[in-house]
């Protein structure tokens, strides 16, 4: 099977899960915009937003290469169940020790998911996917030494730390939650491997880390078919945030 | 009969080199080693550009100043945006990188180690935030003169 003969539903469902992943996480970052808990931290959110919602934009671009529709219309004219993104995501911004935990979960997690898509046989996708990884390492490089800070700064960080794990654990992998038609994209060589080989790879990767920090490693996926699934009330909320600018102005050219 | 300026892709990359990068104004376009590809055919210019960063919010900015900039050439221009070559930082150039330091931005290293102030040429220096007012910049401080400053962040 080549790119040709792939079914279109597979590479778009590949694009939207990675899209909506980048542009939620996106949006919860930057609602720390002016409230983080240090003025850096205010900057170095804002900055990851706007990363993120950027690539976004990028990969909603490419969808919408695919099946004719505006990139703008695809990020924001759906209702909350069609988005596609992965529930590690639909927790509420939570406080600042949720919010590194789930930066640092999606982070190593996302990393292994681009990793496995460097060097595909659909070109626009893997140039793209060349020059996220180069910005994505800043995102891992905060997110580990935030870690490490919260993780070895005493009770209280450790705790929340902890706290937050906990809650995050079942859905920590869902970014390798099965995609509809997967193992044609692999057999196209757009994606090196299955999600849940890659699932395996990402505890590899991130297992000495949690060792180090006495962190207690994520548990199995908690119902992986419905994992990009039924999104719940955070997202809700989020959503309304997110399209506040847009529905007060259907159809106005920004 | 009059004069025109010969339209050859010399003549666009020498336009091409006041295109100013509206976050950072000091440098061009063509000294950030965004210029990847610059065609002339069929009466038409063709300019490709690779972005510094995927979400730079700029990029509409920097074409229309493409496009501003090449109209008096006289040939209807086309400027795209590939990652078919994803821009580094390796890419600048070394006027441009004179012009950051220059400017009291510390031109990229390739190891954070041998950043240096741009202001008084310390190693002394702290950084104090990955992330800066731009996608492209990190903050530092200088022990040396007690001067903040902004790093291009390597690429």
């Amino acid at each position: 099977m080549n790119v040709a003969t792939l079914p279109a539903t597979a590479l778009g469902e590949l694009l939207r899960s990675m899209a909506d992943d980048e542009f939620v996480i996106g949006f919860s970052d930057s609602e720390w915009t002016g409230i983080a808990p240090l003025l850096e931290e205010d900057v170095a959110m804002s900055s990851l937003a706007q990363d993120e919602i950027g690539h976004a934009a990028a990969l909603y671009g490419l969808l919408g290469e695919l099946t004719g529709e505006d990139p703008d219309a695809i990020a924001y004219d759906r209702e909350p169940a069609a988005y596609r993104h992965c529930r590690l995501l639909d927790h509420g911004r939570g406080d600042w020790a949720m919010t590194i935990a789930r930066r640092y979960l999606y982070d190593s997690a996302d990393a292994v998911r681009l990793e496995a898509l460097v060097g595909g046989s659909w070109a626009p996708l893997a140039e793209l996917v060349g020059k996220l990884v180069r910005e994505e390492r800043y995102h891992r490089m905060h997110a580990s030494a935030w870690l490490d800070r919260l993780a070895r700064g005493g009770e209280e960080p450790r705790s929340r730390l902890l706290a937050s794990l906990t809650t995050l654990g079942p859905d920590a992998a869902t970014v390798f939650a099965p995609l509809l038609d997967e193992a044609a994209l692999v057999e196209a060589g757009i994606l090196a491997a299955p999600m849940g080989e890659l699932e395996v790879r990402w505890r590899d990767t991130i297992a000495p880390t949690f060792a180090a920090l006495g962190l207690p490693a994520p548990p199995p996926m908690r119902d992986p078919a419905r994992a990009r699934l039924d999104h719940g009330e955070a997202f809700a909320w989020l959503w309304g945030e997110f399209n506040t600018v847009r529905s007060s102005e259907p159809g106005v050219a920004w | 009969m009059t004069t025109a300026i010969r339209l050859d892709e010399a003549a666009v990359r020498t336009a091409l080199a006041d295109v100013a990068d509206p976050e950072i104004p000091v440098i061009s376009i063509v000294d950030l080693g965004m210029v990847e590809d610059v065609r002339v055919a069929d009466g038409r210019i063709v300019v490709t550009l690779l972005p510094t960063f995927v979400g730079c919010p700029a990029l509409h900015l920097i074409r229309s100043s493409v496009e501003d900039r090449l109209r008096d050439l006289g040939a209807p221009v086309d400027v795209t945006f590939s990652f078919h070559v994803p821009w580094t930082t390796d890419r600048i150039t070394p006027a441009g990188r004179a012009k950051l330091q220059r400017s009291g931005f510390a031109p990229p290293v390739a190891d954070p180690v041998e950043t240096r102030c741009p202001h008084c040429g310390s190693a002394e220096v702290a950084l104090d935030n990955l992330f800066g007012p731009t996608q492209c910049r990190s903050l530092y401080y200088c022990r040396g003169c007690r001067q903040p400053f902004e790093a291009f962040k390597p690429i």
